[in-house]
């Protein structure tokens, strides 16, 4: 891999060397290097694009790398993977794409995640969006993630964008049975023109289940953003959607709830809240010798943290 | 020394000019000073010019002769001068520990978060990763704002009604922390408060009273008066 791929690698998923464990890392389109462990095994597709992670019931303190990186300007690429997660399973995955666009031809990156958790098992997934390069092409990133949950599993999913993307339409639809539980935290930044969206679909289908979606943002310059979430309880169950909005400069927010209780005992809520910094956080931060400057910058970042 | 010459401040209310204070002139010396006076005698508004979050109408005001008059918030803060909020503010993702480093101008670690928590009553190791925000109580929020200037070591610094919002048990323990920094602090300690106790622990007393200084004294020469000692209460003296 060259520099710039490896940058691409430390931003998306904090590797500086080689990670431990199971990895599957995907450069400009072919594999970069993969690993697997006894527990995980990582098998290529064969009908199209992507790989298949198989997880052993019972797998515990286990780790699945599988970042992308494209630095080729003009390359557009779909990808499908599929993650098999047995039974009492505690796992963390870390995905991630990183897109470097020194070209005029725009970069696409489409990856589509489909995660099957079994009974009782635990998995952590974290993704992480970057962009860089000074060329024209757009960089476009695409993820549709599809998550379901067996009884009593549980996935929290961190999904981060803070930097670089053009566009993005971030898709998640989920299906949760009973005594299951999701948590999904959502970060994004957008700049200049750029665009996001986000529309999550939760189904709440056994009693006992749970979700929680929590979206914090910034859009900054003249960037725009939509955050769509639809959450729908169809057994006794609780389901939480915030999004939280700082916007500045001339830039767009917009929220979309949407609350289906299909079921008495179904416990649903949403908050949302969009504004620019209050003034008074601006006022107590340049009180402590920060200029105002650095005062948005301090609340942008902690905002996101 | 802080010194305010001539300070006067209008402000607009429903499309009417306001003088909000009145041609205040005062000497602060490195000292423990109150001020006190009614609601709405322009307390707050002085704390505030101070600090250069309001720009007063007219007059002047130097810190150790020099004219920060035209300085920003940032530019008096920087020169030492503190601002502790009546209603602390609260922020989403920025924790105990990321504050105090800003307060303290660097970063700041376990044991020097310890110290500075340990100064107002706090634990760290309850506080140091909490976000300042609505989960915390009001008693909370004015120490660790009270530990955020006492961590910037500020040359002057300015405590708006520090009492305002808590509980008895939390002020108690505030009162304890004044009397320290009373005794510790180098430099001006300037409060805004109402409340007895805070202003027995004053070396110097400045009595406002709709936008003027009524008057300016030592603790002793201003306590009898304000608690109205050797005069009958008013409804006595009605009777009377």
């Amino acid at each position: 891999m060259d520099a710039i791929q490896q940058e691409l690698l430390a931003q998306v998923a904090g590797l500086h060397e080689v990670p431990e464990g199971a990895y599957n890392i995907r450069a400009n389109g072919e594999m970069a290097g993969r690993n697997t462990t006894a527990n995980i095994d990582i098998i290529t597709k064969e009908d199209r694009s992507g790989i298949d992670i198989r997880i052993k019931p019972g797998t515990k303190a286990e780790s699945v790398h599988i970042p992308v990186v494209l630095s080729q300007s003009g390359l557009k690429e779909s990808v499908y993977n599929d993650f098999f997660v047995g039974e009492d399973c505690d796992v963390t995955i870390i995905a991630g794409c990183g897109i470097h666009n020194g070209g005029a031809a725009a970069s696409e990156h489409s990856g589509i995640h489909r995660f099957f958790v079994e009974k009782n098992a635990k998995v952590r997934y974290v993704e992480k969006h970057y962009g860089s390069g000074d060329g024209s092409g757009e960089r476009i990133m695409n993820p549709t993630t599809e998550i379901h949950l067996a009884q009593g599993a549980s996935l929290e999913m961190e999904t981060v964008q803070i930097k670089g993307i053009d566009s993005t339409s971030r898709v998640t639809r989920a299906q949760v049975a009973e005594e299951a539980s999701l948590v999904i935290k959502e970060k994004i930044m957008t700049h200049g023109k750029q665009h996001a969206e986000t529309d999550f679909t939760v189904n709440m289908a056994g009693a006992g289940s749970s979700v929680d979606l929590i979206s914090r943002s910034v859009a900054k310059d003249d960037s725009s953003q939509l955050f769509r979430s639809r959450i729908v309880g169809n057994a006794s169950c609780h389901g939480h959607s915030e999004c939280d909005a700082i916007i500045m400069d001339q830039a767009s927010v917009s929220a979309i709830p949407e609350l289906t209780a299909n079921h008495i005992d179904a416990n649903l809520i949403h908050e949302a809240a969009i504004g620019k910094i209050a003034g008074e956080q601006l006022i107590k931060l340049m009180t402590l010798g920060l200029t105002e400057k650095e005062a948005e910058e301090q609340i942008v970042r902690g905002f996101l943290k | 020394m802080l010194e305010l010459k001539n300070i006067s401040f209008q402000a607009e209310d429903e499309g009417k000019e306001i003088e909000i204070l009145k041609n205040i002139d005062l000497k602060i010396e490195d000292q423990f000073v109150a001020v006190t006076g009614p609601n709405g005698s322009g307390k707050s508004t002085l704390a505030k010019i101070v600090a250069g979050i309001l720009t007063p109408t007219e007059g002047q005001i130097l810190l150790d002769g020099v004219d920060i008059t035209d300085k920003s918030i940032t530019e008096r803060a920087r020169l030492g001068i503190g601002f502790a909020f009546q209603q602390p503010v609260r922020f989403k993702g920025i924790t105990v520990k990321d504050m105090l480093s800003i307060a303290a101008g660097r970063d700041t670690d376990i044991s020097e978060i310890c110290n500075m928590l340990s100064e107002v009553g706090l634990c760290a190791r309850d506080y140091v990763n909490r976000e300042i925000n609505a989960s915390l109580s009001g008693g909370e929020l004015k120490r660790i704002e009270i530990a955020m200037i006492m961590a910037r070591k500020s040359k002057v610094s300015i405590f708006d009604e520090p009492e305002a919002g808590i509980d008895l048990w939390s002020f108690q323990n505030l009162i304890r922390v004044f009397e320290k920094m009373h005794r510790e602090v180098q430099g001006t300690i300037l409060i805004i408060s109402h409340q007895e106790r805070i202003l027995n622990i004053a070396d110097q007393i400045v009595l406002l009273s709709d936008g003027r200084i009524e008057k300016v004294g030592s603790r002793d020469e201003i306590m009898p008066a304000l608690m109205g000692v050797g005069q009958p209460c008013k409804t006595l003296a009605d009777k009377l």
